[in-house]
């Protein structure tokens, strides 16, 4: 089915997405979506979403099940405090994607801002995946305690990370991709570098072959490329601040 | 190499041998290791040195042996070099940390509710008797509409926002699962759902177990987002961001790796074994523009069913906040003071960051009613609120409900020792270690709080019988019910309460 979004607020156009899936819809397109948010939040079902036009903030935030495409960019907090389901950015996103993710998937075509991936999670069986295309800016990775992270520098300027700081600051958990290099003053304290090893090389294969897929570009040429591994150097990067 | 340590020991323990049988009970109870059992000479003896004075071994001594007491060793007395600024120094010299501690500050900055008198009825507009008169201690938190509507018939037009009705202004503070026990939780839970009040989950998730109090509960939204997902929305009566709290306002937390067992790390869902970070601040406010739009996310999430609350601590600038944040969506605005306690805290920010909630809590009602705003939002109050006076007083000034944390602890069992942090809490309370948290049952945990809060409710009733109101809605804000005493013109000022005698 189709709605056109044209001049709804969030809560109207949530409502009647809302409304759709309750009426058994379980595939619809969005059209003229012009700054809504929180597309896709209240959601409680495996629905597909086509979004075509801009969607606001927090797009999937506590989002549990559903695949949103989004044929334009996506804006601040994609994915926010996700717990599953997957998202596919055709374009860029906005800062903090995937914000204390703890499962589901986002893909993003191009490039995204500030705290990319900060504070994802996993417990048990869940693991948050995050793919970026083109670069991602400071604070990637902050507070990881969980998920994989995959950075793949694709866009014009190439290495689109090559100016970000702070990556992985904090980090406690998962693992951080990247496609290229990177200078050490570029890290945060908390993370080490390594060669990825067989375990890494299979997770990156599968993100990236699931990223070629959803935009149509060639796989084999962007796993050409070296990979490096980011990985937490303590599972309690604050253990020692204290006196008992 | 070893460095000896130079801290003096804390207390005395002193054991009456005439009445030790040497049954070892405080051996069993102590969780700090001071009793220790000597085979050889039959004897039960102490290490002194570890004693933190937490009264279990007194309170369980069979034969009422036992007698802990500060230790009497005093410094040459010195105004500015006190002995806890010494042995702080001592300490941090041995180890080069940040001393960490528990519990509410300790230091008693002021507090305002001992300066704070109540009002009675005498000869004119008559006391009621609460003994034969109802009286109503039944209130709604939740945003309240600017106006209301009715059609021809009577009948309510103006849509509601959620509201959500309280038998009694008191509510549990929130206390995450992993720096209180299960079955601590179970106990406040319990208790809520027999009160018709709210306990609060604190910032690390919902045990599954205590899912079936989902009318009577709060579930927290923090920074590090433990636990937070569709289901724990739909699980809440009210779902709460907390941005600050009274005891460490600013800051974030850790839970310690070692308290992260496989039911924390499920309830949290994190990973097991690491330390559970709450940053500083949630990465995604960083206005009020931005608060509004987490609170409208969860309003989203929660199909606007439930009144969003937002918490904060109770700081300088706190009536401009919160005004922001009832102009941000807020339903219900938390405050959280200066002596509001916690499971863990660097001491320097616990004793010296934030101010008292009397004085947070005057000002907010203020600002909001010179704003036009106050029926927008409910306000909470907490931070160290002692008994049935403080909350009558709370009200006064303008609060719609309280919470307590501490007081409840207290009622099962806590002997405010401010050994939290440590996880070694011997009352079962503050731990995550599985032979302490069974030394709190949940049904009796339950029943003394039950009793508690009848207690005080009954107390309650009693002092607005005595002032001639039949409602504690009848109080609220109502600050000439309140005088001072003891307080300078700006301290009146800022609580709005005039002078004892005038």
């Amino acid at each position: 089915m189709e709605i056109d979004a044209l001049g709804q607020t969030y809560r109207e156009l949530n409502a009647s997405l809302n409304d759709a899936v309750q009426h058994g819809a379980d595939h619809i397109v969005v059209r003229n979506v012009n700054g809504q948010r929180y597309i896709g939040t209240n959601l409680q079902a495996s629905v597909t979403l086509e979004l075509y036009g801009t969607p606001g903030n927090d797009l999937g935030a506590f989002m549990n099940g559903p695949l949103i495409h989004i044929h334009g960019n996506g804006q601040d907090g994609v994915g926010n405090t996700m717990n599953d389901g997957e998202i596919v950015v055709h374009g860029r996103a906005g800062d903090a994607l995937g914000l204390a993710a703890r499962g589901g998937a986002i893909f993003v075509r191009d490039g995204t801002g500030y705290r990319a991936g900060i504070h994802m999670k996993e417990y048990e069986g869940r693991r948050p995946l995050v793919v970026v295309g083109g670069g991602a800016q400071d604070f990637l990775g902050e507070y990881m305690a969980g998920g994989i992270l995959v950075v793949l520098g694709l866009d014009e300027r190439g290495l689109g990370w090559s100016r970000a700081r702070f990556i992985g600051t904090g980090m406690h958990g998962g693992a951080i991709y990247l496609r290229g290099h990177v200078e050490d003053h570029q890290l945060g304290k908390e993370v080490g570098v390594s060669s990825p090893d067989e375990a890494d090389r299979r997770a990156i294969g599968d993100a990236v072959q699931r990223y070629a897929r959803h935009f149509g570009v060639d796989e084999k040429a962007i796993l050409s490329a070296e990979f490096i591994k980011l990985f937490p150097l303590y599972l309690r990067p604050y253990g020692r601040l204290y006196a008992y | 190499m070893t460095m000896k340590s130079y801290l003096p020991t804390a207390f005395i323990v002193e054991r009456d041998p005439s009445r030790c049988v040497q049954c070892k009970v405080c051996v069993n109870q102590c969780s700090f290791g001071v009793h220790y059992y000597d085979e050889d000479e039959n004897v039960v003896k102490t290490h002194e040195q570890s004693c933190v004075g937490c009264h279990r071994c007194v309170a369980f001594c069979p034969t009422n042996a036992l007698t802990v007491r500060r230790n009497p060793l005093e410094y040459r007395p010195n105004a500015n070099w006190r002995s806890e600024v010494i042995e702080d120094i001592l300490k941090q010299a041995e180890s080069g940390g940040m001393i960490l501690t528990g519990m509410g500050s300790d230091k008693g900055h002021k507090i305002y509710w001992d300066n704070l008198l109540l009002n009675a009825s005498q000869v004119t507009n008559p006391s009621i008797d609460p003994l034969r008169e109802p009286m109503e201690l039944s209130t709604y938190l939740g945003r309240k509409p600017d106006r209301v509507e009715f059609d021809a018939a009577g009948k309510l037009k103006t849509v509601m926002p959620p509201q959500v009705r309280l038998e009694v202004p008191i509510m549990f503070a929130a206390m995450s699962y992993g720096a209180v026990s299960l079955n601590v939780q179970k106990s406040l839970a319990r208790a809520a759902s027999e009160l018709g009040t709210l306990w609060n989950t604190g910032e690390g998730g919902l045990h599954p177990s205590l899912a079936r109090y989902t009318p009577n509960t709060v579930v927290q939204v923090a920074s590090g987002r433990f636990g937070v997902h569709a289901e724990y929305l739909r699980n809440a009566r009210v779902v709460e961001i907390k941005i600050g709290q009274g005891a460490k306002p600013g800051i974030g937390g850790h839970l310690p790796g070692e308290k992260v067992t496989d039911d924390v790390s499920r309830t949290r869902m994190i990973p097991r074994g690491t330390d559970a970070l709450s940053p500083f601040p949630h990465h995604d406010i960083y206005s009020i523009e931005d608060l509004r739009q987490l609170i409208y996310a969860l309003k989203e999430a929660t199909n606007y069913e439930k009144p969003i609350s937002v918490k904060i601590a109770a700081v300088h600038n706190a009536a401009a906040i919160a005004s922001g944040t009832v102009r941000a969506g807020a339903d219900i605005v938390v405050i959280d003071g200066i002596r509001g306690a916690t499971g863990a805290t660097p001491k320097a920010i616990r004793d010296n960051v934030g101010i008292p909630i009397e004085l947070a809590l005057a000002s907010v009602d203020t600002r909001l009613r010179e704003e036009g705003i106050r029926n927008q939002a409910s306000i909470v109050a907490s931070g160290g609120l002692r008994n049935s006076a403080d909350i009558a007083k709370a009200i006064a000034l303008g609060a719609d409900a309280v919470y307590i944390g501490t007081a409840a602890l207290i009622a099962l069992g806590c002997h405010v020792c401010q050994q939290c942090h440590t996880g070694k809490c011997s009352w079962g309370i503050c731990t995550s270690d599985p032979a302490l948290t069974k030394r709190i049952n949940p049904e009796i945990g339950a029943q003394r709080l039950v009793n508690l809060l009848r207690g005080w409710s009954l107390e309650i009733k009693d002092m607005l019988g005595g002032m001639g109101v039949n409602a504690i809605e009848s109080l609220r804000g109502n600050r000439l019910h309140l005088r001072a005493i003891g307080l300078t013109d700006t301290e009146m000022d800022v609580l709005g309460v005039r002078m004892a005698g005038t």
